[in-house]
């Protein structure tokens, strides 16, 4: 600081700083730039004091004002929840069917439905409720134990073959392995694919629709078209939760799989259950 | 007893001592701009009445679009995303007018700063119009220069306070009106009058009105030339948009100098005398408080005030016009090479004039031909450019529009009678205010058949859809192909919608997806 650089053609004193021949003037800054530089340093600190600044070892100061971000949170999902309280007062008193008939109501169910979905359910019926082997596809028009949208409510509510819950919807077919010999398995399975795929062997299917008529046609009905009272599916559709094709039909057969969905009210509430049933019934398969 | 002169004085100093302290920040040094009259000074107020009068009126313009539109003829309805200017209505998805709007005004500020120099910063920037106003009010209160400065060294009197106080006061009524003016762009103009009046107006409008009612006041009034010299990049930045032959305000040193306040005597002792007389006219009526016969400098805005003062001295002495004049820098050097003899002595007046007072031939003045070079013409053709073009897409642009979005997750659902279905989200853009009814159809995909949620009608190829004045109708599409017609795992086909009133119709090249061994 004791050598004074002036600046020949101003006449100013430089800083001192110089790079590639360009010194810095020291010019004195205007007294509104000072002044304005002084008020941000004195709101820095009002700052720090009115909200958490300064770190201590195991926290951090709380600030005179008593701001919280958890607070924030806490509050902006409190109004949140006040903007749905009308929706959520109008699905609770209305059925499942007004609300999939009413376009407000529906869109707010289907959002909130779709939430809960992604939550509890695409564990077992993926995330785009398209499912996979064992597991019910969603989206299409093939349904179990109904497409109405009381009865998918009804299937949320209680489950299927969740024997906790009383009303529960039950069936269960019957392992044939014991009951069939291996061939008239073969010829059953074959029977069956025929009814929705290509005819592969013509000799099988006369006596597989006899062993059908006799074994399965109580639950699939004579016509194989199933029965929803009792969850037994359609075999002449081209959809199949365990897998098409006669060996997958076969496997069915011998060791059936009978899959179990929990029942959900109780874990969810009725509301959420409704907004279950009108979101499903919206994925396009809906009756 | 001491005796003094045995003490030593060493040769030393405090580093930090007053004598070589620079003094860590300036006070302003106050300017106190004296009134001009002349032709400059009438083109600003024109322009002063004409920018203030667009920004104070435009809001309250009526401009009728029907009963599912406001009436107001600029609105920018943010609640509604929507922009509205006279007959164009813009949707937030054709911004790019407004970008384009924006790269006209930049290469147009190119063009008007190589032509006529910061033509921008004298006249037409609301910094310049604003102080300009400000200062009509303090002149009228106050007084002009000499009273203002006479008022400011005076002490603190009754009369001081009351001409301050109604100068501030009228200032801040100023200022409120400007915030208030511009509230009014983004909301219906005499409904919101109302409502800011009786204390029902929404939060965000006084606090508009209170912050810009703050900047108008503390940038028009107190900071003034300030807010040009210290926080505006443009002065920065107009030094590479300036070239020779650029017009700016100029003080013609080559017929000004050597300035006297004598030059009689001077003429007399046998000295040279130019035609300045050193009155100091430019400098009292400068808003930016310089001294325009320094040279071009950062601060000039170029509001041309300094030529009226000059013009008004230069008629009174019988001298002509232009002493300080719009010149280029290319006119200005060759007039000084004339004044100087080649660079070789001072300016010298007999250089520049002949025995009888006359300018010698071969000095260079301006003419309008000099404003068209290539960099004017390139910088027009730009600009015109995009102008066309926005005013092409404008005339051609679609007010009925299409967006569709496949479902991903799944992408195809296989149903119970083995066809295939597809799932989109369809979205009908009505961008006119009124109603239409739509229709839906499919083109393409052999045996393909759509039905829309929440309509209740048998699947088809063809829907008819009401869509709603000004907006956007959200439509859930499933398209089903029976399984024999599928040819391929990708098929594409069209969404085509149509507006039979209007004859107007878009379409959409979808795509419908099928399991890989389902062709």
């Amino acid at each position: 600081m004791s050598s004074e650089h002036v600046d020949e053609i101003s006449g100013v004193t430089t800083t001192g700083h110089e790079w590639d021949g360009i010194k810095e003037l020291n010019n004195p800054l205007p007294r509104w730039w000072v002044i304005t530089f002084y008020i941000t340093i004195a709101w820095a600190v009002a700052y720090t004091i009115a909200y958490p600044a300064w770190p201590m070892l195991s926290s951090a100061t709380k600030g005179v004002l008593g701001f919280s971000s958890r607070n924030d949170v806490k509050n902006e999902m409190a109004a949140a929840e006040a903007t749905k309280v009308k929706y959520v007062a109008a699905i609770q008193s209305k059925t499942v069917s007004e609300i999939a008939a009413d376009d407000a109501l529906r869109e707010f169910a289907v959002a909130a439905g779709g939430a809960a979905f992604k939550v509890n359910c695409v564990q077992c019926h993926g995330s785009g409720a398209q499912g996979s082997t064992d597991f019910p596809n969603l989206n299409d028009d093939d349904w179990l134990w109904g497409g109405k949208v009381e009865q998918i409510q009804q299937t949320i509510t209680h489950g299927i073959r969740f024997a906790p819950d009383a009303d529960t919807r039950q069936s269960e077919m019957p392992a044939f392995a014991d009951v069939l010999k291996p061939e008239q398995i073969a010829e059953v399975s074959a029977f069956v694919a025929s009814l929705s795929g290509p005819l592969r062997n013509q000799t099988l299917i006369e006596p597989g629709a006899k062993v059908f008529a006799d074994n399965c046609a109580a639950c699939h009905g004579d016509n194989a078209k199933g029965n929803r009272d009792l969850g037994a599916p359609d075999l002449t559709d081209a959809i199949w939760l365990h897998g098409s094709g006669e060996a997958a039909i076969a496997s069915q057969v011998r060791m059936p799989r009978n899959g179990v969905m929990p029942a959900w009210v109780g874990r969810l509430g009725e509301t959420t259950v409704k907004e279950l049933a009108v979101y499903v019934h919206s994925l396009g398969g809906g009756e | 007893m001491l005796d003094q002169a045995q003490v030593e004085r060493l040769d030393a100093e405090a580093v930090n001592s007053a004598k070589t302290r620079p003094p860590l920040y300036a006070a302003r040094k106050k300017i106190f701009p004296k009134r001009a009259s002349g032709l400059f000074r009438q083109f600003k107020w024109l322009v002063m009445a004409i920018t203030l009068g667009i920004y104070y009126l435009t809001p309250w313009l009526r401009w009728d679009r029907g009963p599912f539109a406001p009436d107001q003829a600029v609105l920018i309805d943010l609640a509604n995303r929507r922009f509205y200017f006279f007959f164009i209505e813009i949707w937030p998805q054709e911004f790019y007018y407004v970008a384009g709007l924006l790269m006209m005004a930049g290469v147009g500020l190119f063009l008007i700063t190589s032509t006529v120099g910061r033509a921008w910063c004298g006249y037409a920037c609301p910094q310049t119009v604003w102080v300009d106003l400000f200062l009509v009010v303090e002149r009228a209160v106050e007084g002009d220069r000499n009273a203002r400065i006479k008022l400011e060294a005076a002490p603190w009197s009754a009369r001081k306070l009351v001409l301050r106080a109604s100068k501030h006061a009228i200032w801040l009524i100023i200022a409120v009106a400007t915030g208030g003016a511009w509230i009014f762009y983004f909301a219906d103009a005499p409904k919101l009058l109302g409502e800011v009046v009786t204390g029902t107006a929404a939060p965000v409008a006084y606090v508009t009105i209170a912050v810009l009612t703050g900047t108008t006041y503390v940038f028009g009034g107190l900071m003034r030339e300030q807010v040009c010299t210290y926080m505006c990049p443009w002065p920065r930045i107009q030094a590479a948009m300036l070239d020779e032959n650029s017009l700016t305000v100029t003080y013609n040193d080559w017929r000004g100098e050597p300035r006297s306040r004598h030059a009689k005597r001077a003429l007399a002792a046998g000295l040279p005398a130019g035609d300045c007389v050193d009155c100091n006219a430019c400098v009292a009526v400068c808003p930016m408080g310089i001294d325009i016969r320094d040279g071009q400098q950062l601060e000039c805005i170029t509001c041309a005030l300094c030529i009226d003062a000059c013009d008004g001295v230069m008629d009174k002495l019988g001298r002509e016009r232009g002493l300080i004049s719009y010149a280029t820098l290319a006119d200005y050097n060759a007039n000084m090479t004339v004044a100087t003899a080649g660079g070789t002595s001072q300016v010298n007046p007999s250089l520049v004039r002949t025995t009888s007072g006359a300018f010698v031939d071969g000095l260079a003045h301006f003419h309008l031909g000099k404003i068209f070079r290539l960099r004017t013409y390139i910088y027009l053709v730009a600009w015109s450019a995009i102008g066309l073009v926005l005013v092409y897409s404008l005339l051609t642009r679609e007010r009925l529009e299409l967006n569709v979005l496949h479902d991903r997750n799944p992408q195809f659902v296989t149903l119970s009678d083995g066809s295939i279905r597809n799932g989109y989200t369809v979205k009908l853009l009505n961008m006119i205010p009124a109603p239409r009814t739509i229709e839906v159809m499919l083109q393409g995909l052999d045996g393909g058949e759509m039905s829309i949620v929440g309509v209740d009608q048998a699947p088809s190829r063809s829907f008819s859809v009401a869509v709603e004045p000004d907006r956007l109708k959200v439509l859930k599409v499933f398209v089903r192909q029976p399984a024999d017609r599928i040819r391929e795992p990708a098929q594409s086909f069209e969404f085509r919608i149509e507006d039979k009133a209007s004859s107007e119709s878009a379409e959409y090249i979808a795509s419908f997806n099928a399991r890989e061994n389902d062709k």
